[in-house]
């Protein structure tokens, strides 16, 4: 057997050495792991399944735990008192617009930065990356934090506390500069002869030629604006400025408050219709672009692991 | 342990490469350009990169403001602040703060829920990822793989506020899991007001949320790994599960004890707006972490000075561990971030 396989044509190796390999305990093993991966998908299906069914079933239903799967007692009135609300519409309008200025003051930052880091000739090349990568260890804190942006920086209660504070994330600094450096250097050379300057060659060489890693860290930005709130709790107490995400967490909160005390349980069933409806329309975004920008994010990570 | 005096005792090229290339090529291809690169002045540098360094300002300036004035703030954990006062405090005070929050026996219940969580989180979300994508690895369709891909990313995808908002329906009294519970005769429980429900939660929450994303660099290190070396192993006649043992799981490890040093470094942290999320009062027992803690003695009760010690003290934890960390997979196994 053995001296059959040494043949030097290696498709022939693969092919006779997987049919040897195809052993019943080998087969069952394989259906094993294919049944379980299939769990695995059901299992993280089934809360967005659930939230669904639970957003078009009636209150009665809920609280007597007999949606799962299905709606039952379907209403659509849920979905009207939520889009009803001002505040949310107000709120989600909110989201929208911290995301699009976040995202650009984000990009912005972000790309020129990350561009100059790649240079390997620039002075002070290893300094500039070090103040960089040590936040990723260490930070100041929360409460220095909070009295910098509030009081220091006197940005209580305006967008400024959400989009700047965070506005360069050091991991996709990193994956843009790794990018950057794998640039062909014979093209900016060549356009450095031409007689275009670092601007030129910046902006009408690089970034043209850069668009998938431009697209991919923008989706990482916007995906991760949008779904933020911690921020938001923090600084802004009016609630005509609260993004979406912070109007949902109010709502979850007062309907799971302890001050309701034992009376609590009947809080959580009260508010569970409106609670689906809310959480469905806030990730209905996320999930109607996910199938087209899933894959920009796993080649984003996978770029920033080839740095390691 | 063999590995870890293997790789002690012969630095060089030993171990067969099968680990050492990329720590170890770095340097060597550095070399040249390092000795071909003559010395420049920063005012040479400045004339000749200015355009570069505009590019460099701003970003900079966002580090020194929104990262390193907070770092210097931190002095405020051993002077006195009075809200309106002097930002960086009005006078020295020593370590009271630290002495503060060590003698408060409440400090230590929030210490050790989050020394228990984190390792809860560590030994159950760290090796999940590694199991199915060698799960997924041994499948022959590349479709199904897809699309069991795309489906297990998804909950990456949710934001926090959402994540905690299916975790309270999915855990409440009429809700999916009482509905199993009851279907096998128990009775429902009510699991966010039962203090020893938490950290099982929390800890599948996390599982549910992370496990899918975690897999993408795993499967990107197990595509790099040669198909000569399975021929091989075949040939010699070894079945799957020693493949897996003696080739996949080798041929993965400085990926895995690079994310492994990444998970330690972020221990201490453990999900703050999870947990702040997912939280309340009848549970604080076991549900309350440093960090929430810190939220509300630090900005709910607006106790700064004290707060900010109490962050200082988490955020040194946080660094010596992945130092640490570091460190010794760097002398163990050969894999480091840096």
């Amino acid at each position: 057997m053995v001296t059959e396989t040494r043949t030097p044509d290696l498709a022939a190796v693969r092919q006779s050495t997987t049919t040897i390999k195809d052993t019943p305990g080998y087969r069952t093993f394989r259906w094993t792991n294919v049944v379980l991966l299939l769990l695995v998908c059901a299992v993280t299906l089934y809360p967005f399944v659930n939230l669904v069914a639970k957003a078009f079933s009636s209150e009665g239903f809920i609280a007597a735990g007999e949606v799962n799967l299905w709606p039952r007692g379907f209403n659509l009135d849920t979905f009207d008192v939520v889009m009803g609300d001002s505040l949310f519409w107000r709120n989600y309008a909110n989201t929208l617009l911290y995301t699009v200025l976040g995202t650009a003051i984000s990009m912005a930052l972000t790309t020129p930065y990350a561009y100059a880091l790649s240079r390997q000739h620039l002075k002070g090349r290893n300094f500039f990356i070090g103040i960089a990568v040590f936040t990723m260890f260490f930070g100041g804190g929360l409460i220095p934090n909070y009295i910098l942006v509030a009081d220091i920086l006197g940005m209580r209660n305006t967008m400024w506390a959400i989009v700047l504070p965070g506005a360069i994330s050091v991991f996709n600094l990193l994956v843009m500069k790794s990018f950057f450096e794998n640039f062909p250097a014979e093209l900016e050379e060549a356009a450095a002869i031409d007689g275009l300057t670092t601007y030129g060659v910046f902006f009408r060489i690089v970034l043209p030629l850069s668009k998938a890693v431009l697209a991919t860290m923008t989706l990482f930005y916007a995906v991760g604006l949008w779904n933020s709130w911690f921020n938001a709790f923090l600084y802004l107490d009016q609630k005509e400025l609260f993004p979406v995400t912070v109007y949902l967490r109010n709502l979850i909160a007062a309907a799971t408050s302890p001050a309701a005390g034992t009376t609590g349980m009947e809080a959580v069933q009260i508010g569970a219709n409106i609670q689906a409806v809310t959480m469905l329309l806030t990730v209905l975004p996320i999930i109607c672009l996910y199938p087209f920008i899933q894959r920009y994010f796993v080649s984003g990570v996978m770029l920033g692991s080839v740095k390691g | 342990m063999a590995h870890g005096a293997g790789a002690l005792t012969a630095p060089p090229a030993d171990t067969g490469g099968e680990l050492a290339p990329p720590t170890e090529s770095r340097p060597s291809g550095k070399e040249p350009r390092r000795a071909r690169r003559h010395r420049v002045t920063w005012r040479q540098a400045l004339r000749k990169d200015w355009r570069l360094y505009t590019f460099i300002a701003l970003p900079v300036l966002f580090f020194l403001v929104f990262k390193y004035a907070p770092m210097v703030g931190n002095v405020i954990a051993f002077r006195r602040f009075r809200p309106g006062g002097n930002p960086l405090g009005d006078e020295w005070v020593g370590l009271y703060y630290f002495e503060m929050f060590i003698n408060n026996q409440q400090f230590w219940t929030v210490f050790w829920n989050t020394v228990i969580l984190g390792l809860l989180t560590l030994a159950i979300c760290f090796p999940l990822p590694i199991v199915l994508a060698l799960m997924l690895n041994e499948l022959r369709s590349r479709r199904f793989k897809k699309i069991v891909q795309t489906i297990s990313y998804l909950p990456h995808f949710m934001s926090i506020v959402i994540v905690a908002g299916l975790v309270l329906q999915l855990t409440s009294v009429n809700g999916t899991v009482n509905q199993l519970v009851t279907a096998f005769g128990g009775d429902p429980i009510s699991f966010m007001q039962q203090p020893e429900w938490f950290r099982t939660i929390y800890v599948s929450s996390e599982v549910w949320q992370t496990v899918g994303w975690g897999t993408i660099l795993y499967l990107a290190a197990l595509t790099t790994i040669d198909d000569q070396l399975y021929e091989a192993s075949r040939i010699d006649g070894a079945n799957r599960w020693q493949q897996t043992w003696h080739i996949t799981l080798p041929g993965i490890r400085p990926t895995m004890m690079v994310l492994l040093i990444l998970n330690i470094g972020t221990f201490m942290a453990v999900g703050f707006e999870k947990v702040l999320l997912l939280q309340n009062p009848l549970i604080y027992s076991t549900a309350d972490v440093i960090s929430t803690y810190l939220y509300r003695v630090g900005i709910q009760s607006a106790q700064f000075s004290y707060g900010t010690a109490i962050g200082l003290f988490e955020a040194v934890i946080g660094l010596t561990l992945v130092l640490t960390a570091n460190y010794a997979s760097r002398r163990m196994v050969g894999a480091s971030l840096w």
